[in-house]
């Protein structure tokens, strides 16, 4: 009786503990996270300015949705620029990273030069490249000039095309370095000896690329992709300081439109619908990816 | 507790901004009182002078936060919301009926009614702060659009340098005189405009339509008058400008931030220009100043700048308001805006110690009672936002398909009127 009791007060006592070293984790997660969800889902289904006091209109933020050629249109574009984005970024970090995967003289200033640009500011460096590329006092146009390359000024962020090549080459410049990093520890996570097996058996380096790397590197892949989708789909500071959405709206991102409903047209209940669809998409397309990739 | 909550929800799904600072805590009557002010950063020089002014010679002490002038407009309706707003805040004159019609004004008009001179502050930006007949904002700075012409280049081109444009016609004609003459090389060009930048329009566009007499909206602000002639002549005239390549390369891509960039470099020959940056041209640049004139003649300006106003949930109204008349009085106008060649916010002392030695100066200041600032209540979200109606129309009308205008103007309306 006494031993059961026992027993049972300490199982008591442990799961209490337990309790208590999961309620700061578990406080932070409520306040931080689960709270503003809660309350974004509960504004959406509300009219609710930024400046007035709101009024339940469910589910009118939500139909107005399709509606709204400008976020249709941005769906369509952002997809377009995901696409796009995650390809060539994928591409270029695995190469940067296959080249500075080995010890080498001199591979640590190439490792540093290729991270840099990611210790570079978003924002800081979107204006950047606005300096940069602008016609009249950037060094760009001027260089090409001189070089012969160009007869009359390029117009980087003039025509769509452009703004939204110019768009994916600053993502690349800023980040390939970062997702290379990624990559550069899934690649010295392979053991060596099994590349030796496969040199001993006679693979050759396509060989080793395709039936060794690759499919070691899997795992990190997956990181890197679902963080690159992730980020595209939320795509803002570039188009909102690079581009500003021009030119006439042709690299408008889904989240500047869900900051212009709730900044600049102070509706901040079909702001909030917004952000639902979009939270509801990025987590559909995670949990897809997820299965896809594990 | 729910607009605080629903700040904090927002900024964080949506991780675009913060509602932080600000506050009025109420402070005890006898001991010196600390008040917070926000204004933006387009016009932190005139601010920060102003408040170091202050300091200097007050018990009361006037605590500054500039904040970007693009991320202006979200905080302080993000502090609203949460009722974390400073004692005072500036706002872009533009913006203050919104303001004002959602109650984030403190009624001041009678303690404005208490001033010897009030009658002598600046009409548009008065006008601008009334609501149902009652007063709740002070003009804070101002900042007018005026052509600046670069009298080296004029000289240069065979123009007389010291007679700038009249008319709009022969403002076009000088630009294109300067850009055949000089612009061989492509580093001098007639003029300049921004081009992708709904705010640079309606600054530098909409005076030449006041000037000949047009309106770009109607007295309410619920209608767009953007497809008459008087504004689509004036498009017409940019366009010609445009087509034949007198305007910079990047007029087309201009957003805004580097517009007013390109003159003081000396290589633009006459240009819209905001007056505020009169006293920060470089010395030694010969720059002549006129009034904007519509195609035929007239003069305007669109009467920019930012008023400001007591918060409406301050606990420190009596400092606030301390501040806020010392800033219109004689010695703030004169001995601080007028010594550094700012607009004054006092149409009778626009003729003081300062300006005189300047008839640039007394010019800008005499347009203050001329020009003209447009009222709306959705003026934000349709004229400065950059996926909004009126830059699609200014586009069209200017390098696109002009017949658009029509149909484009009612969205104006519609925007005006949501």
């Amino acid at each position: 009786m006494t031993g059961s009791f026992r027993h049972s007060s300490l199982r008591h006592s442990r799961k209490t503990q337990g309790w208590l070293y999961a309620a700061p984790t578990a406080v932070i997660v409520g306040v931080l996270f689960v709270a503003p969800l809660v309350l974004v889902v509960w504004m959406s289904l509300n009219r609710w300015p930024l400046l007035g006091p709101a009024t339940l209109n469910a589910p009118d933020n939500y139909t107005k949705i399709a509606g709204n050629p400008l976020f249709v249109d941005s769906v369509l574009f952002t997809l377009k620029y995901t696409a796009i984005t995650t390809v060539l970024l994928s591409a270029l970090a695995l190469g940067l990273a296959l080249l500075v995967q080995e010890r080498r003289p001199g591979v640590g200033f190439f490792r540093t030069a290729f991270f840099l640009p990611g210790a570079v500011g978003f924002a800081a460096a979107a204006l950047l490249f606005y300096g940069m590329l602008n016609a009249d006092f950037g060094p760009i146009d001027p260089i090409l000039r001189t070089l012969g390359l160009i007869d009359e000024p390029v117009k980087w962020i003039g025509t769509p095309n452009m703004a939204l090549f110019s768009t994916i080459t600053l993502v690349l410049w800023r980040f390939a370095g970062f997702n290379m990093l990624i990559l550069l520890t899934g690649l010295q996570a392979i053991p060596v000896e099994v590349y030796e097996a496969a040199r001993s058996d006679g693979a050759g380096r396509w060989q080793i690329f395709t039936r060794i790397t690759l499919p070691l590197l899997r795992p990190t892949l997956a990181l890197m992709l679902i963080l690159s989708v992730t980020g595209s789909l939320l795509a803002f500071d570039q188009f909102f300081i690079f581009t500003n959405g021009g030119p006439d709206n042709s690299t408008v991102s889904m989240v500047m439109v869900i900051y212009r409903d709730a900044f600049f047209r102070f509706d901040l209940g079909g702001a909030a619908a917004l952000s639902v669809v979009l939270l509801a998409g990025l987590v559909g397309l995670n949990t897809l990816m997820m299965r896809r990739l594990r | 507790m729910r607009p605080r909550l629903a700040g904090m929800a927002i900024v964080t799904l949506l991780a675009l901004t913060t509602a932080c600072g600000g506050g009025g805590a109420e402070q005890p009557a006898d001991g010196p009182v600390t008040i917070t002010m926000w204004t933006r950063a387009a016009t932190q020089a005139q601010s920060e002078r102003l408040v170091k002014a202050y300091n200097s010679g007050h018990r009361n002490q006037v605590k500054l936060t500039v904040i970007p002038t693009d991320n202006y407009q979200p905080r302080v309706a993000a502090a609203a919301g949460a009722k974390q707003l400073p004692d005072l805040f500036a706002s872009d004159v533009i913006f203050v009926p919104n303001y004002t019609s959602q109650g984030l004004f403190l009624d001041l008009t009678d303690r404005i009614a208490a001033l010897p001179y009030r009658d002598k502050l600046a009409p548009s930006h008065m006008k601008l702060g009334t609501m149902d007949g009652r007063q709740y904002t002070l003009p804070h700075t101002l900042d007018l659009s005026v052509w600046f012409w670069n009298k080296d280049l004029y000289a240069k081109a065979g123009l007389d340098p010291e007679q700038g444009p009249k008319t709009l016609k022969e403002f076009a004609e000088h630009a294109t005189t300067i850009d055949e003459k000089l612009g061989e090389g492509g580093k001098v060009h007639g003029t300049f405009f921004g081009g992708n930048c709904g705010g640079c329009y309606v600054f530098t566009f909409w005076p030449s339509v006041w000037a000949a007499g047009g309106q770009v909206m109607n007295p309410e602000g619920t209608t767009s008058l953007n497809d008459q002639a008087a504004m689509t002549e004036v498009f017409a005239i940019w366009r010609g400008l445009y087509d034949k390549g007198v305007t910079g390369p990047t007029a087309k891509e201009e957003q805004g931030p580097t517009w007013a960039g390109f003159f003081p470099q000396g290589e633009i020959g006459v240009m819209p220009m905001p007056s505020t940056t009169l006293g920060v041209m470089p010395a030694d640049m010969k720059i002549g100043v006129a009034p904007i004139s519509g195609p035929d003649g007239g003069e305007s300006t669109f009467v920019g700048g930012d008023s400001i106003g007591v918060s409406a949930t301050t606990r420190n109204a009596d400092a606030a308001w301390d501040f806020l008349s010392w800033t219109v009085s004689d010695e703030a106008q004169v001995e601080v805006m007028a010594k550094n060649k700012d607009v004054l916010a006092r149409t009778d002392l626009a003729g003081n110690k300062y300006s005189a030695e300047d008839p640039r100066v007394v010019l800008i200041n005499s347009l203050v009672a001329k020009g003209e600032t447009p009222y709306a209540l959705r003026f934000g979200q349709t004229f400065n936002d950059p996926q909004g109606p009126w830059l699609r129309l200014a586009r069209e009308a200017v390098f696109g398909d002009a017949a658009k205008v029509p149909q484009l103007n009612a969205e104006v309306t519609k925007s005006l009127t949501q």
